[in-house]
């Protein structure tokens, strides 16, 4: 086991730049996982940190060791691909003992390995079928086993989920955070779906367009995100982001959003230095769908919560939930009510926005306003 | 209103069917007539064959024009039969089928999975050596066989359909392997598999389609060949086909037609075995990659 640390990490393939400039360190243990939209170049990221794609510039460092130059096999570490990569000649047991085989342990010690992951894995009875025999699931299995065998510093997931129907996505997702905890190894893991990001990881990396948009916990980024990609990313059904003025009103600073019709809603902003500095200008008012709801399902637990009338266009029943359509700045925002809530549709109902959740953005630059 | 019989649409399915059989058999029969021919008469005595009719099969089998061709005829100046020509031919062929295709396995395995900059100026230059005539390169080669001190040899004809070979074995495997999961290649590496280790262990186990089709085209283009086995060898070199020719231009006086039809078919044999014992992986192989599964 050990902790892993990226420093500058660029990587151009001819004159495109995939990564610029990628700062990222998970301690011993982790789970960090890299998530982004397809193309932001995760995947290259993780190839760098295999070996399997050479860095333009900077350094990855595993445990102490700066693993430049450094063959895969020796940089200890282990990777599960998306699309298992198993070897399709060779039995299950072939391909869990394959690369011991090439280091020359020998086969008494290949046998008790085997045995051991087999039984960490529960694919003992699949141990002499051939890959094509396999189910998704078992594969994703086997595909994993061949990683835990080698007892690696490090883990490399590659999206190794996205082949397997919703159901059994779950199921698995849980067993990856099942053996993380027993193992206790650290684990880099790439994914594109945000849900898998925040369930998984202890620490979350977003991704866009080479750049790193945020780093930190998975309460940081849902929380508190950087800026409006990162609010806009994560989390289902994603951040309601409704432009806004940001005035002086009675009781301190105020955003003014425009609803249906000719009709304007005011909240109360936070009064800080940077918001000041907005004052008559415009501003993105960010707020997550669970924190816009019906009164009889807010949050009592908050100090500050805001009543306002708004015009439901539509509602969409979800079973646990529903979620009400409502125009704010020009855009269709959606506001989780509790199931039973009683919705007029096509009038003005009353919704609460609990402040302490909600979070501002300048539309230019798209970052935070603190 | 009546409502249309049924039996009417089968009946003209069936005449349909039957004229569509009838057509094939024909064709089947048209096509197998010159090896009837060939069979029959190399199994007939000369005189039946200058008396009678040549599609007749033959009245009393004889077997002795096949042991004639085989061991006895006179081929060029020596009357030894094809046998040893024959044997010429295996250990010409053999080697040169087995080294042209391993060549071109590991060639598509760098061009594919090993890819450097320049790797498709490579390939483009290999498959261009597909469409070069033989005739072109009849006196280069003359030349570089003469200075390596191979002309006239079998080593020397291995090397000569060796190197014509690769282009054709390179384009196979190229293909083949252009298919083949780049992810199974890195997941080797990171078990540590060395770079002819991924070849051997992973690659080559799964490349049997493409290893039967490869050694058929280059096994049936060896043995076939006339002019480079006649242009690069000498006496004691020479391929089976040339010593046919041999054979048929050196009779003299009467000609043998029984000894020439079964000399030709003992050429030919090797050919047939092949693609009959694996034509069916033959075609299945060049499916291979068109559809999964």
């Amino acid at each position: 086991m050990a902790s892993l640390t990226i420093d500058k990490l660029t990587k151009s393939f001819g004159v495109v730049d995939v990564l610029k400039g990628i700062d990222l360190e998970i301690e011993d243990g982790g789970f960090l996982v890299l998530v982004g939209p397809s193309g932001c170049g995760k995947s290259t990221l993780l190839n760098c940190i295999a070996g399997l794609e050479k860095i333009s510039s900077g350094e990855v460092r595993i445990g102490d060791r700066n693993v430049e130059g450094l063959h895969p096999s020796k940089r200890d570490i282990a990777m599960v691909f998306q699309s298992y990569a198993l070897y399709p000649n060779m039995t299950v047991r072939g391909n869990i003992s394959f690369g011991m085989e090439i280091r020359g342990i020998d086969k008494a010690e290949r046998e008790k390995a085997i045995e051991e992951v087999a039984d960490i894995l529960q694919i003992g009875e699949l141990l002499d079928r051939k890959p094509s025999q396999l189910s998704g699931g078992q594969r994703q299995r086997v595909a994993m086993g061949r990683a835990l065998v080698r007892h690696p510093q490090v883990f490399l997931f590659d999206e190794p989920l996205s082949n397997l129907d919703a159901k059994l996505r779950v199921d698995m997702r849980t067993e990856i955070k099942r053996l993380h905890q027993r193992m206790g190894t650290t684990i880099v893991y790439v994914t594109h779906d945000q849900i898998e990001a925040l369930t998984l990881a202890t620490k979350i990396a977003v991704l866009e367009a080479g750049y790193l948009q945020q780093f930190g916990t998975p309460d940081e980024i849902y929380n508190d995100p950087a800026n409006m990609f990162v609010a806009d990313f994560m989390g289902s059904p994603s951040m309601n982001l409704i432009d806004g003025m940001l005035d002086q009103g009675q009781e301190g600073l105020e955003v003014r959003i425009k609803g249906h019709g000719g009709s304007e809603i005011a909240l109360p902003a936070p009064d800080t230095a940077a918001m000041r500095e907005r004052l008559g200008k415009p501003v993105v008012f960010g707020i997550r769908p669970e924190a816009m709801t019906d009164p009889d399902g807010a949050d009592r637990t908050s100090p500050r919560i805001e009543t306002r009338d708004c015009y439901i266009e539509v509602s969409q029943p979800a079973g646990s939930d529903t979620f009400a359509l409502t125009p704010l700045g020009g855009k269709e925002c959606i506001a989780r009510f509790r199931a039973d809530a009683k919705i007029q549709l096509g009038s003005f109902s009353p919704i609460s926005f609990n402040m302490t959740k909600a979070v501002f953005f300048d539309p230019e630059t798209t970052l935070r306003i603190r | 209103m009546s409502i249309p019989s049924q039996d009417n649409a089968i009946q003209s399915g069936r005449l349909m069917r039957a004229l569509i059989y009838t057509l094939l058999i024909f064709f089947v029969l048209y096509y197998l007539l010159p090896l009837w021919v060939m069979v029959s008469n190399s199994l007939k005595t000369l005189d039946e064959i200058h008396g009678g009719d040549m599609l007749a099969p033959p009245r009393a089998i004889t077997f002795e024009p096949w042991k004639a061709a085989w061991s006895t005829t006179q081929v060029g100046v020596e009357a030894t039969g094809l046998r040893p020509y024959f044997l010429n031919s295996i250990l010409m062929v053999v080697p040169a089928v087995l080294i042209s295709t391993f060549l071109g396995a590991l060639n598509g395995y760098v061009l594919t999975k090993w890819s450097f900059r320049g790797a498709n100026l490579v390939f483009g230059l290999m498959l261009l050596a597909c469409f070069i005539p033989f005739q072109i390169v009849l006196i280069p080669m003359a030349r570089i066989l003469g200075m390596l001190g191979l002309a006239g040899t079998i080593p020397g004809l291995v090397m000569v359909h060796t190197v014509y070979g690769l282009g054709f074995t390179t384009l196979f495997f190229r293909n083949y392997y252009a298919a083949f999961p780049t992810e199974l290649v890195r997941a080797a590496q990171i078990d540590g598999a060395s770079f002819f280790q991924v070849f051997w262990r992973i690659l080559v186990p799964s490349s049997g389609p493409i290893f039967v089709v490869t050694i058929i085209w280059q096994f049936t283009n060896v043995w076939n060949d006339f002019l480079f086995g006649a242009s690069f060898s000498s006496y004691d070199s020479t391929p089976i086909t040339v010593a046919l020719n041999n054979l048929v231009n050196s009779s003299t006086g009467v000609k043998e037609y029984n000894v020439h039809f079964a000399g030709a078919i003992l050429a030919a044999l090797p050919t047939l075995v092949v693609y009959i014992v694996s034509g069916r992986y033959f075609v299945r192989g060049l499916m291979a990659g068109a559809v999964k599964g």
